[in-house]
């Protein structure tokens, strides 16, 4: 008889592995749109691991000679910004920080948000009320303007931006992972767990988590995008990254003086923004609807 | 009837439907119900949408406070006399809809052997017992204790929950309209593993249904309720041979029938249940009977005893009494 035990356990393991996610990464590889979008994320993502290794040249290293320089300049591909750096590079080390302004604070916001929306949509009642309703005043004002009031109260620099940002982005994660708690709460494996007499701390861990975190991270996923503009923005006003470091808002920001000199050049940090944000939200699109089990 | 297993004593729910203060709404889901169990009995509970069955249902099984009134296991009050936590591994529920009652993104194995494992067995004898009682509802351990709910029909799923319901060495079950939603010979292959169930391991059942040939089928007793008030409640035979309350008649009549000289010309019951925010005073089923008369809008009718263990809420019985 154990023996038979350990085999049906041994079965369990199998069977799990075609469970929910695989089915969701199958829906997911025949979205061709969601699959480039994924392929580019990941792109920049090595693109910003790998930077000293891909960069032709340094990115702080500036000529006086090879000033604004236009696209195609021998020795300089993308060209050189205002002070003779080479772009191509500066775009590359630019991954670096915009893409960990674009993450990090979502990562942060999206632990502490879901922490706060699953524990107010499971309990309800008063708590649900008194939290979400302290949460919504924060949310009421324009995310671009809570940032900069929270960035410009604390000063510039790279760790002030990121508390502004994430500060940001707890409100509209802790509402998504409420509104998706309190449906989940109402299924009647709920009840039965309620019913079984665990405690709520087992029935949010064993039988809520695992149904919430999906939908919450694609909604923070998509986030992503935003925190890397509202970032960009931040740089752009002076009080996120400061020079010289590269980052791409940051440049947007020096480049502007050029762009009646050399408009190709001063428009590629801006493509730059726009392809990693583009390609994050396509990709939480296609996990959005990959993961929607229709039944 | 010896010391009855499960007992609700005056459950009274109400849910809130807006408004506050003198304006304050409420819905009366469940207004002063009292029954009891008897030890192995299967008590029947029939009536229309909305007239408080699965709120009846989630109040005994304590998922709902009741605003008063209370639910005593073995003469026990639950919560004050008997832990909660005691009274959960003894009462269990089955519900409707099999498929929302599975979380999607457990094993079947993982979901009976959940209950065990919060009572402080081990998770190997958990899994163990969830293999048993799989096997015990027909589903081959290794085929369908890997799988998640959607890889199941819906009579499969149901067979799970019941398993996940067993696993707790539960006294009394409480089925909410548990075989409703299924086809109807898996139905009936349901409702024969509940009956044999019901015979090994001795237990008593609350069957909640609409359907009421089902409910004479496995019932011992019938409770009928209107508006959130037992109409009528007895043995299940006096109660379909004889019924004394024109609501039991009304729904009797409506049972279809595969005879075509006993096939129902006429809604024996016309509308729509009123509004249990407002319900009609007097005896709440004035304003649909077909025999109200003097007292019906005007006083609450009390129960009469209108046979052994059947019980009535109908003025027409103290008609028949004063006659008799």
């Amino acid at each position: 008889m154990p023996d038979t035990a350990a085999n049906i356990t041994e079965l369990a393991k199998i069977e799990r592995s075609h469970g929910y996610w695989r089915s969701v990464w199958t829906r997911f590889l025949r979205d061709k749109v969601a699959v480039c979008a994924g392929l580019v994320a990941a792109g920049l993502v090595l693109m910003a691991i790998f930077a000293p290794w891909i960069a032709p040249a340094d990115p702080l290293d500036g000529s006086m000679i090879k000033r604004l320089s236009p696209i195609g300049t021998e020795g300089y591909p993308l060209g050189a910004d205002e002070l003779g750096r080479d772009m191509l590079s500066r775009l590359i080390y630019g991954a670096r920080l915009s893409l960990f302004m674009g993450v990090v604070p979502v990562l942060i916001a999206f632990a502490i948000g879901s922490a706060i929306g699953i524990a107010a949509g499971y309990l309800g009642g008063w708590v649900n009320t008194i939290t979400m309703r302290t949460l919504d005043v924060l949310y009421a004002f324009p995310s671009v303007l809570l940032a900069i009031a929270i960035s410009g109260a604390l000063g510039a620099g790279i760790l002030n931006g990121l508390l502004s940002l994430t500060v940001v982005f707890i409100p509209p994660i802790a509402r998504v992972a409420e509104s998706v708690t309190t449906s989940v709460r109402k299924l009647e494996y709920i009840e039965a767990a309620q019913a079984s007499g665990a405690s709520s701390f087992q029935i949010v861990r064993q039988h809520v988590l695992g149904n919430v975190l999906g939908p919450i991270f694609v909604y923070a996923t998509s986030l992503i995008s935003v925190s890397m503009i509202l970032a960009a923005g931040l740089s752009f006003l002076g009080l996120g990254v400061s020079p010289p470091n590269a980052e791409w808002g940051l440049m947007l920001n020096t480049l502007r003086n050029a762009i009646y000199v050399q408009p190709w050049l001063a428009a590629l940090p801006g493509v730059m923004i726009f392809l990693t944000s583009i390609s994050f939200n396509m990709l939480s699109d296609g996990l959005r609807s990959a993961m929607d089990v229709k039944q | 009837m010896s010391t009855p297993i499960l007992s609700a004593h005056s459950l009274v729910k109400h849910f809130n439907a807006g408004g506050f203060g003198a304006a304050r709404k409420v819905v009366r889901a469940v207004d002063d119900v009292s029954f009891e169990l008897a030890p192995g009995e299967t008590l029947g509970v029939v009536g229309e949408s909305g007239c408080g069955k699965s709120t009846t249902a989630r109040l005994l099984v304590q998922l709902l406070k009741p605003d008063s009134g209370s639910v005593r296991y073995e003469g026990k009050v639950v919560g004050p006399e008997l832990p909660l936590k005691a009274f959960r591994s003894k009462v269990q529920m089955v519900f409707q809809d099999s498929f929302a009652s599975l979380n999607p993104r457990m094993t079947m194995i993982d979901a009976v052997a959940f209950g065990p494992t919060v009572h402080g067995v081990s998770q190997s004898d958990a899994i163990r017992k969830a293999q048993d009682l799989l096997d015990r509802v027909g589903l081959d351990p290794a085929r369908f204790g890997g799988r998640y709910a959607h890889e199941l029909s819906g009579g499969q799923r149901q067979r799970v929950n019941i398993a996940r319901a067993l696993a707790f060495d539960p006294q009394v079950i409480v089925l909410d309209e548990a075989v409703s939603a299924l086809d109807k010979s898996v139905e009936a292959q349901v409702l024969n593993l509940l009956m044999d169930l019901r015979r090994e391991r001795g237990l008593t059942y609350v069957f909640i249904s609409h359907d009421l040939n089902v409910v004479r089928h496995i019932s011992d007793r019938v409770m009928v309720m209107y508006l959130g008030e037992v109409a009528e409640i007895g043995p299940a035979e006096s109660l379909y041979g004889a019924p004394c309350h024109p609501y039991t008649e009304a729904l009797l009549a409506a049972m279809p029938s595969l005879d075509p000289d006993q096939r129902t010309m006429e809604a024996p019951l016309a509308g729509d249940p009123p509004n249990p925010i407002d319900p009609p005073s007097g005896c709440r089923f004035h304003t649909r009977c077909a025999r109200a008369f003097g007292p019906c809008s005007t006083q609450i009718p009390p129960s009469y005893t209108v046979g052994r263990s059947h019980v009535a809420a109908c003025h027409l019985n103290s008609v028949k009494e004063h006659v008799a």
